[in-house]
């Protein structure tokens, strides 16, 4: 490097550097379209996060239900058919927690797709169910935590005025369950949204499986894994975003 | 109207209740005294069936509510029950709280619930307070929606769990004012207390319950002036 025009020969650099990032930029996303590998995986993503969601949240809420009915009133029941059938059902739901918690969501995923559902090739169906079904036993244990935490005096004080257990349970407990674990609720969404990065084991084109696609074709790194990175990390900070708001919401009808 | 028969409960292999037979009459006014542990609150418990009874029988104007096939969600909407934690519904505003069960039970439509909230809010002073949120309400105040909340069902009688139990002493006045109105009005009570002016005052039936079973019953005047036996004697000259 010259010592009298050191100015120059930087600006040079940094515009050699640029000019190659720029065809970083162009090999990777704009020829032959390839940021459509990102964005049709994107949108498998957000799907299989959505219904992942929302099997989560019906699954978790009977196998709470089953779960705090069973450790609240079950065991101090009259013997009888519904208690014995509470109490099955009740094992079933404790043995579905320990199974879906105690093993890799990749291995489930992969039980799914290559055993469960050998004959189906579709891997985004398949993706909701195995991650619907992982989610399941998370969100049940919050809900179970949230109906829990609720004062037993909640509970009689409804049925003692009439009400039976399926009403005390939707307008007296639900409601206050709701509210408390909301934000925990919304956490659980968020793990589970980059969780589904590891869909493409089954060979389902999700977001990260589209970048890795890109690094596959034009041996660059850098660029398409950056680019997957950041757009969870917009995603992330969207959702947090909106659950703080709700957070807010929530602690203010608390004050009134 | 409420008859009791060889009442009995374990939690686990803890007797509480140890054989309890009692009758209580339309109107009577009957308080539960003893020391705690004695197994008051649990008597009270098994009359509406919070507390499942071990063995033993409890008719309600003449149902057996411990019988099979009983339907338990309608005997208990004609018993009102008030607790030592008021457990207001924190989520619904008072007037909502009030009118929950009777529009929920099918018993009222909305707007006779909320008239005959309105006018039990009344009686007790608290009209104003319709609106508010639990929270937002003393101790005091709450126990004295969550009567009126039982009230609103309109029960035959009256199951009260140490209602002032858990209040500061300068609130048990309203609550007790409250519970003496209703029982000028004729109104059945089952009352544990602490409250021995209470109890000496609105009680027609005083029972003394310890280890589980009702040691001695009397009016007011023969247990706290006359006690026969040496337990109650006792009890009387540590709360007096």
């Amino acid at each position: 490097m010259e010592a009298g025009s050191p100015s120059i020969s930087t600006l040079s650099e940094i515009g050699t550097w640029f000019d190659g990032v720029k065809a970083e930029f162009l090999l990777n996303f704009v020829e032959k379209n390839r940021w459509k590998l990102l964005w049709d995986g994107l949108q498998n993503t957000l799907l299989i996060t959505l219904v992942a969601c929302l099997m989560g949240i019906v699954i978790g809420m009977v196998v709470a239900t089953v779960r705090a009915t069973w450790d609240t009133m079950g065991q101090n029941s009259r013997k009888g058919l519904g208690r014995s059938l509470l109490a099955i059902v009740d094992r079933l739901c404790r043995l579905y927690i320990t199974v879906i918690r105690g093993t890799p969501v990749v291995i489930q995923l992969m039980l799914m797709y290559y055993v469960i559902f050998a004959s189906s090739d579709n891997g985004v169906m398949v993706a909701m169910l195995a991650f619907g079904l992982n989610s399941g036993a998370y969100v049940a244990e919050i809900f179970r935590g949230g109906i829990m935490s609720i004062d037993k005096g909640q509970f009689e004080a409804g049925r003692s005025l009439g009400m039976g257990y399926t009403q005390t349970m939707v307008y007296i407990i639900a409601p206050q369950v709701l509210k408390t674990v909301l934000p925990t609720l919304a956490n659980e969404f968020i793990v589970l949204l980059k969780e589904t990065s590891v869909a493409g084991y089954v060979a389902v084109a999700d977001l990260t499986f589209g970048g890795n696609r890109i690094r596959g074709v034009t041996y660059s790194a850098f660029m398409p894994l950056i680019a997957v990175a950041l757009i969870y990390l917009v995603l992330v900070i969207f959702l947090s975003w909106l659950v703080g708001k709700l957070e807010r919401r929530l602690r203010q009808s608390d004050n009134r | 109207m409420i008859t009791v028969k060889n009442l009995e409960k374990s939690f686990g292999a803890t007797p509480v209740l140890r054989g309890v037979n009692q009758h209580i009459g339309p109107g009577e006014k009957v308080v539960v005294i003893g020391p705690s542990g004695s197994g008051k609150s649990t008597f009270l418990r098994c009359m509406n069936l919070l507390e499942r009874p071990t063995s033993g029988q409890i008719f309600f104007e003449g149902t057996e509510i411990t019988g099979p096939g009983c339907d338990i969600d309608q005997i208990r909407s004609r018993m009102g029950m008030v607790f030592q934690q008021f457990n207001l519904f924190p989520h619904l505003s008072v007037l909502d709280n009030i009118t929950l069960a009777p529009i929920r039970t099918k018993r009222m439509t909305k707007g006779e619930a909320r008239e005959k909230a309105i006018d039990l809010l009344k009686r007790v002073g608290l009209v104003e307070k319709a609106a508010s949120y639990p929270k937002q309400l003393s101790g005091g105040q709450q126990q004295r929606i969550a009567i009126v909340r039982a009230l609103c069902m309109n029960p035959d009688v009256m199951l009260f769990d140490e209602p002032t139990s858990a209040l500061d002493p300068e609130m048990v006045g309203e609550v007790l004012d409250v519970m003496k109105k209703l029982a000028l009005e004729g109104m059945t009570m089952v009352v544990v207390t602490h409250e021995m002016g209470f109890a000496r005052e609105v009680g027609d039936r005083v029972l003394f319950m310890d280890e589980g079973v009702v040691l001695e019953e009397g009016s007011p005047k023969d247990i706290f002036e006359n006690p026969k036996e040496l337990r109650t004697q006792d009890f009387l000259r540590k709360v007096l």
